[in-house]
């Protein structure tokens, strides 16, 4: 299921202005990979650069070479469309789809893919909504609007819905942004168990949040503002909080700026 | 934005020399000065006026209506006739709400999937700078006044009906709908087609506004998910957006029920219901009432009053729902925002 | 897992077959040739069949082939696209075809000695004449409505947003937005049962313009509300902070600040009642001579008179191109005004709505 991702020299443009620069990287399979940064060095915009999201704003364009094993999503012939369904997307603020029941919510995906059978539907729901340590909260309530849920709920919701369809990877656009601090425990727990079957990129503001769920660290920085961003090093995570290699970094996670 | 829904009603606060704030704002409000006083009044007189002007409509047309009706001699609902100056005055809407209803729902027909397909088309599909252009056309198409529809729809639109009214006739002329006698192409089906083009763009512009103001996150939801464009309509815009569609439409149906000019310029009117649209004949409430004001008498003129009081009555039904869905769709809206 | 098999595509489950980017363009010449072709077999002589046929040939075309190729999600996106385009090509042929049809039929006749003479002395089978008359009768007709509306519209507007809170206002603005739905035949109809049938009055530019005025209140109350409430609380509480009274703060600090919108709406709201010709109809009743008293005796409008140009026409090409290059100096009138109002809106704009 889980597949490696590796980046060769990834630029990234909104229309004429190079928002990324130079980007090489290797996300391994089955483990939990961080982006942080100061805001604007372009983490996000990576992050949207792995599953092709990123050309969607308008003027959204990329260079460069992101390899899921041993295909390029941005080689010829390839369908954006299913590199999205295998590269799964959870994004800052929970945006399930409001006029849908949480039923219908997870199975949205797997409703594009093709006619299921009632009884395997529900299999796959219920099954995504445990993955999702929601099932408990809302077996009773299936048919409600999923939007009636709390915040954590939502994303967890959303969680559910990505991991319906099976994805190689997930990547997560600040998860807990949004969340209150028992919310973002629980989305964190969820992390740990999900990286057993997903590989998981996920973008944070939050160091702590990445200390404690990631198992390797990237850091993103700029120049100045309206300067491309940059990785600047990518570790171990216990390496890069304890000792990183790069003044940058430490900088950084010392809180001398940011 | 507190000063609009302050609760507190103009109390009379006579303090000079308010310390800023709050009570400044009081006694701002409470007209104790002369020059707020003679504002206010103005202000409120003006609103007050407006709902005056609303019920001397409602109320002149019902008295005038009255009138007529009272020496009708036939039913006002039913009876196919119009006869209001005849020994004695017969006259009736049936045909009238006939040739409303059935040009109104042709034109809706058309007109609402075309006017959503541009409207997706603007939002979604063109280039950016194309749509942007485009919206922009299409907002000043919703100025160009009705006259000038009429005038291309008589003497443009009606010449090119005829080989489709033909091949209708031809392909589908057995269901009797689309019999033609080949006559002039100036039927109700003719008035149809032009008062969709003529609220097209009007349900196009607003439709296009709420498909705008679908969330990002909504859409992008939905393509994280590998949804196709196609997909991202179904899932997360049209879902979004169908109560907007739904309030544009009966917008653009209230203006087609009240056309006249365009219906009075382009329809070879007469008055019989005629079950085959492609057939000249028919009428409609505001045709009616243009065609047929010249020659009046006053009970003639007070007839023509009374189907007018049905077509307000009706066109505030269905600006009223269409409002209220609109009101809906705010809160909905909010809720999820 | 079980549906992990959900995408049996070729080798790759990423590399779906795609169709070239010509195929689209390469089947719709295949439908307009076949389109062309089937009317010209079968004697379809109108430009609306053939267009027709081609469209729903080019839609079922691009289904059966994307959908053999690419398979049934792909056809479907591509149908939908489709016919997104052909609604867009569908709506733009008569909307175009208005547009030149009024231009050139309309620059015929439009000239300079049109614009200043009138019918008086033409008959409607002749050459000649031109819309004086109807201009002068419009410019007055509109001008006394605009200077009734306004007034009221604004008023209107200042109390919904500055004072409002009530049961009042919230009447006003139901009514307000029903206003909006009048037929302007109605509107015509309620003058005519009070002005004309109850006090008695003859036909006038007047008449015309009370009718009009209905029509334009609700449109200027809806634009200057809309313009009131993006002005933000902070400048009205500055104001009153430093004591000045609420209503010299709407006159000096408000409505200054909203000018530009307000003025855009009423443009845009004087727009719309140019065109409107059934109310002319009933209260007006238009006339061939000049009449510049608009209190007496029947006038003419730019509406009107393409309506009685092509009414009286007794099928005369001459009545006909009059109408056009009527239409054609309507047109122009009211989307210079609409560019106006647009332009001002722009430069105008509020700098401290974001």
């Amino acid at each position: 299921m889980a597949k490696r991702i590796d980046v060769s020299g990834l630029n990234a443009y909104y229309s004429s202005f190079l928002a990324i620069e130079d980007i090489s990287m290797t996300v391994e399979p089955r483990s939990v990979t961080a982006f942080i940064g100061p805001s604007g060095c372009g983490k996000s915009t990576f992050l949207r650069t792995l599953n092709r999201m990123h050309e969607v704003t308008p003027g959204g364009r990329v260079e460069g070479k992101v390899m899921l094993d041993d295909e390029n999503l941005y080689g010829a012939g390839i369908d954006p469309v299913a590199v999205r369904r295998e590269v799964g997307m959870v994004f800052q603020r929970p945006n399930p789809f409001p006029t849908m029941s949480v039923y219908d919510n997870v199975a949205a995906g797997l409703k594009l893919n093709g006619k299921f059978k009632k009884s395997e539907l529900d299999d796959v729901v219920e099954k995504s909504l445990r993955g999702a340590n929601l099932w408990n909260e809302v077996k009773d309530r299936l048919n409600k609007p999923g939007s009636g849920l709390s915040g954590g709920q939502q994303q967890r919701l959303c969680i559910a819905r990505a991991i319906a369809v099976e994805p190689n990877v997930l990547l997560m656009d600040e998860p807990c942004s949004a969340l209150d601090p028992i919310s973002t425990l629980a989305i964190e727990d969820l992390i740990g168990e999900l990286k057993e079957r997903f590989t998981i990129v996920i973008v944070t503001h939050n160091m702590q949040q990445a200390a404690r769920v990631s198992d390797r660290t990237a850091f993103f920085n700029l120049a100045a503002v309206g300067q491309p961003g940059k990785l600047i090093e990518i570790d171990e995570t216990e390496r890069i909080f304890s000792n990183p290699s790069v003044q940058a970094t430490e900088d950084y996670i010392s809180g001398r700026f940011g | 934005m507190d000063i609009t829904t302050d609760p507190q009603k103009p109390a009379p606060a006579p303090v000079p020399h308010q310390p800023p704030g709050k009570d400044a704002k009081r006694a701002a409000r409470g007209a104790t000065r002369p020059g707020d006083r003679i504002f206010l009044g103005l202000s409120r007189g003006s609103g007050i006026f407006v709902l005056v002007i609303m019920a001397a409509i409602a109320a002149f047309l019902t008295y005038r209506a009255s009138i007529a009706i009272s020496k009708n001699e036939a039913n006002f609902f039913t009876t196919l006739e119009w006869n209001p100056t005849g020994t004695p005055p017969e006259f009736g809407i049936a045909v009238l709400a006939f040739g409303t209803v059935v040009s109104s729902v042709i034109a809706m027909a058309v007109a609402v999937p075309i006017a959503v397909g541009i409207a997706l088309f603007i939002t979604h599909y063109a280039p950016r700078k194309l749509g942007g252009a485009i919206g922009y056309v299409i907002d000043l198409l919703a100025a160009v006044p009705s006259i000038v529809y009429g005038l291309w729809g008589a003497l443009v639109l009606v010449p090119h009906m005829e080989g489709l009214f033909g091949w209708l006739d031809e392909y589908l002329g057995w269901t009797g709908v689309f019999e033609w006698n080949q006559g002039a192409p100036r039927s109700l089906f003719t008035v149809g087609i032009l008062l969709a083009i003529m609220i097209l763009p009007i349900i196009t512009n607003v439709s296009r506004e709420v498909f705008r103001q679908v969330p990002r996150m909504h859409e992008e939801a939905a393509l994280a998910l590998g949804a196709t464009r196609w997909e991202v309509i179904r899932m997360s815009v049209l879902p979004f957006g169908r109560s907007g569609v739904i309030s544009a439409s009966m917008l653009g149906l209230g203006r087609a029920l009240g056309e006249t000019m365009a219906v009075a310029m382009v329809l070879s009117s007469s008055f019989e219901i005629n079950l085959s649209l492609l057939d000249t004949g028919g009428g409609t409430f505001a045709q009616n009432i243009a065609s047929k004001f010249n020659e009046a008498t006053v009970m003639g003129r007070d007839a023509l009053i009374a189907s007018g009081l049905v077509l307000f009555v009706i066109t505030l039904l269905v600006n009223g729902a269409a409002r209220m869905i609109i009101g809906r769709r705010k809160e909905y809206s909010g809720a999820n925002a | 897992m079980s549906h992990a098999t959900l995408t049996p595509k070729s080798r790759s489950s990423l590399r779906g077959a795609t169709l070239p980017k010509w195929f689209l363009w390469a089947v719709a010449a295949g439908s307009i040739a076949a389109g062309l072709g089937i009317s010209a077999a079968a004697g379809l002589n109108s430009s609306i069949q053939w267009a027709l046929i081609a469209a729903v040939l080019f839609v079922l075309g691009t289904y059966a082939i994307s959908a053999r190729v690419e398979g049934g999600r792909q056809a479907k996106d591509r149908v939908a696209t489709s016919m997104v385009w052909v609604a867009f090509i569908v709506a733009v042929i008569p909307l175009a075809s208005l547009v030149w049809a009024t231009v050139k039929r309309g620059v015929k006749v439009l000239d300079g000695y049109f614009l200043t003479h009138s019918m008086g002395v033409v008959a409607d089978a002749e050459v000649g004449g031109g819309i004086y008359h109807a201009i002068l009768g419009t410019l007055e007709q509109v001008g006394i409505a605009t200077l009734i509306s306004v007034p009221v519209g604004v008023l209107t507007a200042i109390y919904l947003v500055e004072y409002g809170s009530g049961k009042l206002s919230k009447a006003v603005t139901f009514f307000v937005d029903v206003m909006t739905g009048i037929p302007s035949i109605v509107a015509g109809l309620f003058i005519l049962s009070t002005w004309i049938l109850m006090l008695d009055m003859g036909p006038s530019g007047f008449a015309g313009s009370l009718a009009l005025s209905i029509l334009m209140i609700p449109v200027v109350v809806r634009s200057t509300e809309e313009m009131l409430k993006l002005v933000p609380n902070e400048l009205r509480e500055a104001s009153l902070a430093l004591g000045v009274p609420k209503w010299r703060t709407i006159l000096k600090v408000v409505l200054p600040t909203s000018v530009g919108g307000i003025t855009t709406g009423v443009m845009l709201a004087v727009a719309r009642i140019t065109g409107e010709t059934a109310p002319v109809l009933l209260l007006v009743w238009g006339t061939d001579f000049i009449n510049a008293n608009p209190f007496q005796d029947p006038q003419e409008s730019l509406p009107m008179y393409i309506y009685l140009q092509f009414a009286n026409s007794g099928g005369y090409g001459a009545a006909y191109d009059r109408a056009w290059a009527a239409a054609l100096t309507l047109i122009a009138f009211i989307m210079i005004l609409n560019l106006a109002a647009r332009g001002i809106a722009r430069w105008k704009a509020p700098k401290t709505g974001r």
